[in-house]
C-alpha cells in the first residue's frame, strides 16, 4: 500500500487547495494575469508536480502556498485551514528554492537547525532532529563546513535537508534540479522520490523539464499562460492530454485534422482510419510518435507516406514523413541493432495507427 | 636525493631579481618613509622633549610632555595634581566619537538599505545625492550646522513659529551641538560601506529566513547583520576615526569651551606653546586609533574563519 493511499483513507483532507486563485501582477490596463481563476487540490502525501513553460504561473502559484505572495483573489486552504493571508512564517510549509539560498555565513549543520531553532525548539531536539537530517541527506562529514565549500549536489542537498528539517506539512521545491548537470540531476530525482517516501511529507514540485515531471511524480499539474490546463497521473496526462498544448508539451506528437463520423475518420490527406465510436465531427487528433507502425505501402488500408528525413537518435530514430496533402508526421522507431532503420529517404511506405491510439484534442 | 647547491651563475640571477625587486618598490617605500614613518618619528621623538619659551623644542630629552597627558603642576605648591580638563576633553572625544558612529549605524542602515533595494538607476541618483555633501568645503558645511542649531538660527525661529517651544533651545557651543555636527558629517562614510555590503546580500535570504519561521527581528538579526558584519564594522571604523581625532566642527560647533582630544593637541602647537605635550597628546591619539584598528582586523579576520 503506497503513502498517499494511505493518508487518504485515513484523513480525507487535501493537504493544499486553491480555489478559484488570480494574481494580478500591475495595475488597470497594463496588469498581467499570472494566475487565472486556478483551483487544485492537492492530496496528502503525494508527489505533485506543476509543470509548464517558463512564464506559465508555476512559479507564483508555488509563492503564494509558501506566502511570499498574496493573491489579488481566490483562497489557498491547508488541510483546510485558509491560510491565504498568513505570513510565510507562520505557516508549515517550507520551501527548496531553485538558487538554494543557503546563509552563507553559517555551517551545513546551522543552515539546517535554523528553522527548529526559530520554532523555539529545545536544544536536544534541534541537535537530534539537525543529526537525523544529515544522515537522511549523507552529509554528516559535512556538517561543520562552510555552503559555500560545498558542490552544487551537496548544497542541494544542504537546502533539502535545512527545508525538510522542521517537518513541513507540505515541502514546496522550486526548479531546485535546474542548476545540476544532467548526470547529478538523474541522481537527485531518485534521491527526491526516495526523500519523499521516506518523510512521507506532501512534496509540490515545480518544473519546467517534462521528464523529470513524468518520472517522479504521483500527479502532475500542467500550466500554461497562467492557467492549470490539466491535472492527472503522468499516463493520464500523456496518454489523453486533454488540449493541443498539453499533448505538445509533455512528449512529442503529431497532429491531424480529421471528419469523423459513426467510428471511422476522414483525414485530409483523403486516408481513413477507424477511431472511437463517441468521436464525431470536425476535430483535430493527435497520435504520439511511438504508436505509429511502419509497414508496406501497398498493404491495403494503409496510410500513404513519403520519407522525407531521418534522424538517429540512438535507441531510436525519428521518421520524418509526410502524408499525400503534405501534412507532417513523425514515427519513432526503434532502432535495430546494426542502427539502420532499413529505410531511405523518398521511399514511399504505408502507415498503421495502434488501436485506440489516436486521441481528440480540443485547442 | 639531497638539493643540489645553486651555482654561482644562479645565484647572481637571484641576486639581481632580488635587487630589480628592491629597485621596483623603491618609489613605494621612498614615499611611504616621507609621508608617514618620518613625520610619526618627529612626533614621537618630539614628545620626549623639553618644551621652548616660545613653542617648538629644546633637545633635551624629558618625559614631560607624557607626565603633562594626566598630571599637572601646581603654580603654588609645585606638586603634581591630576589634569582633570584633560580626562575631561579625552572622556568627551571618545563619548561623542562613540554616540556619533552608533547613531550613523542607526540612521545609516536604513539609508544604505534603502538605496540597495531601489532600481539600479535611482540607486545611482541616491549615491550621487549621499556624496554631495563631499563637494563642499567641510568649514562651510559646518557653519551651515551653526547657523541651522544656533540661538536664532533656523531650527529655532521655526520651532518657535510652530509653538513647540516658548524659548530658543540652547544648542550651540555643547556637547549636543558637536554630536550634531559630527553625525551630519560623517553619516556619508558609513553610509557608503554598508551600502556596498547590502548590495551585494542576496535578497533571497531574506525569504528563505521567513519561510524558516523566522520573524521580521530575527531576520535582521540572524540572517542580514552577521552577512554584512564587515561592512558595519567598515563603516564603523570610517566614522570613529576620523571622528576622535574631530578638530573643525568642535572648533565651530563646540565655540572653543568644548574642546576635544584634536583642538586640545591643536592648542598645545599654538598658544599652549607646548610641543611635546602636543606630539605626546597625538601619540596617544593614534593608540586609541590603532587599537581601534585591531579590533577591527580581529572582526574582519573572524569573519572570515567563523562567520
Amino acid at each position: 500500500m503506497t503513502q498517499s493511499n494511505a493518508n487518504q483513507t485515513a484523513n480525507p483532507v487535501n493537504a493544499i487547495e486553491a480555489k478559484n486563485v488570480v494574481k494580478a501582477f500591475g495595475q488597470g490596463d497594463t496588469a498581467v494575469r499570472a494566475l487565472d481563476d486556478v483551483s487544485v487540490e492537492i492530496r496528502k502525501g503525494e508527489f505533485f508536480t506543476l509543470l509548464g513553460p517558463s512564464g506559465c504561473g508555476k512559479t507564483t502559484l508555488l509563492r503564494l502556498i509558501a506566502g511570499f505572495e498574496m493573491p489579488s483573489d481566490g483562497l489557498i486552504l491547508l488541510e483546510g485551514q485558509d491560510i491565504t493571508y498568513l505570513p510565510p512564517n507562520k505557516r508549515p510549509v517550507n520551501t527548496v528554492f531553485q538558487s538554494y539560498a543557503l546563509f552563507p555565513h553559517l555551517t551545513v549543520a546551522q543552515n539546517i537547525s535554523f528553522g527548529l531553532e526559530m520554532l523555539g525548539k529545545p536544544r536536544a531536539e534541534v541537535k537530534a532532529t539537525t543529526d537525523r537530517m544529515l544522515a537522511l541527506v549523507k552529509l554528516e562529514p559535512m556538517a561543520n563546513r562552510k555552503t559555500s565549500q560545498l558542490s552544487g549536489g551537496q548544497q542541494q542537498r544542504v537546502a533539502l535537508a535545512r527545508a525538510l528539517a522542521p517537518q513541513p506539512k507540505v515541502l514546496l521545491l522550486d526548479e531546485p534540479l535546474s542548476a545540476l548537470d544532467l548526470k547529478l540531476r538523474k541522481e537527485m530525482q531518485i534521491e527526491l522520490k526516495r526523500l519523499q517516501t521516506e518523510t512521507g511529507i506532501t512534496f509540490v514540485f515545480v518544473t519546467h523539464d517534462q521528464e523529470e515531471a513524468l518520472t517522479m511524480s504521483d500527479r502532475i499539474g500542467v500550466m500554461s499562460a497562467g492557467k492549470l490546463q490539466q491535472v492527472g497521473t503522468a499516463k493520464e496526462i500523456y496518454t489523453r492530454p486533454v488540449n493541443r498544448f498539453v499533448a505538445s508539451f509533455i512528449g512529442e506528437t503529431n497532429f491531424l485534422k480529421a471528419d469523423a463520423h459513426a467510428g471511422r475518420a476522414k483525414l485530409a490527406s483523403g486516408d481513413v482510419i477507424e477511431v472511437d465510436a463517441a468521436i464525431a465531427g470536425a476535430v483535430t487528433l493527435t497520435i504520439r510518435p511511438e504508436q505509429i507502425r511502419v509497414v508496406d505501402g501497398a498493404e491495403a488500408g494503409a496510410i500513404a507516406a513519403t520519407v522525407s528525413n531521418l534522424v538517429y537518435f540512438g535507441t531510436d530514430t525519428h521518421v520524418h514523413m509526410h502524408l499525400a496533402d503534405q501534412t507532417e508526421v513523425v514515427v519513432r522507431l526503434q532502432s535495430p541493432a546494426t542502427g539502420d532503420s532499413g529505410l531511405a529517404q523518398g521511399q514511399t511506405v504505408g502507415l498503421r495507427f495502434a488501436p485506440g491510439a489516436a486521441q481528440v484534442v480540443g485547442d | 636525493m639531497a638539493p643540489q647547491p645553486l651555482s654561482a651563475a644562479e645565484q647572481n640571477q637571484i641576486k639581481a631579481s632580488n635587487r630589480a625587486g628592491w629597485l621596483l618598490s623603491a618609489p613605494a617605500l621612498f614615499l611611504l618613509t616621507i609621508a608617514a614613518v618620518g613625520p610619526l618619528l618627529i612626533v614621537l621623538v618630539y614628545s620626549f622633549l623639553e618644551a621652548g619659551k616660545h613653542g617648538n623644542v629644546v633637545w633635551n630629552p624629558s618625559t614631560e610632555g607624557w607626565v603633562g597627558l594626566l598630571w599637572t603642576k601646581d603654580i603654588f605648591t609645585d606638586s603634581f595634581v591630576l589634569a582633570d580638563a584633560h580626562l575631561t576633553i579625552f572622556w568627551r572625544s571618545v563619548k561623542l566619537s562613540l554616540m556619533t558612529t552608533v547613531i550613523t549605524f542607526l540612521v545609516g542602515f536604513p539609508t544604505a538599505w534603502f538605496i540597495a533595494t531601489r532600481a539600479p538607476k535611482a540607486r545611482a541618483l541616491w549615491l550621487f545625492l549621499i556624496t554631495i555633501p563631499f563637494w563642499t568645503n567641510l568649514l562651510i558645511r559646518t557653519y551651515a550646522i551653526n547657523e541651522v542649531i544656533r540661538a536664532e538660527g533656523v531650527l529655532n525661529t521655526f520651532l518657535i513659529w510652530l509653538g513647540v517651544i516658548s524659548e530658543p533651545l540652547k544648542l550651540i557651543y555643547t556637547d549636543t551641538a558637536i554630536f550634531i555636527g559630527m553625525t551630519y558629517v560623517y553619516l556619508p562614510l558609513m553610509v557608503l560601506p554598508l551600502f556596498a555590503a547590502l548590495d551585494r546580500f542576496d535578497l533571497r535570504l531574506l525569504e528563505a529566513g521567513y519561510d524558516l519561521y523566522a520573524n521580521r527581528w530575527q531576520v535582521l538579526r540572524r540572517v542580514v547583520l552577521p552577512i554584512v558584519k564587515p561592512g558595519i564594522i567598515a563603516g564603523s571604523i570610517l566614522v570613529f576615526v576620523p571622528s576622535l581625532g574631530a578638530y573643525v566642527t568642535p572648533r565651530v560647533l563646540g565655540g572653543g569651551k568644548q574642546l576635544m582630544i584634536g583642538n586640545l593637541i591643536e592648542l598645545q602647537f599654538g598658544q599652549g606653546k607646548n610641543w611635546p605635550l602636543g606630539a605626546a597628546l597625538s601619540m596617544t591619539l593614534l593608540v586609541i586609533v590603532t587599537i581601534a584598528l585591531l579590533v577591527y582586523v580581529k572582526f574582519a579576520n573572524g569573519e572570515k574563519t567563523h562567520g
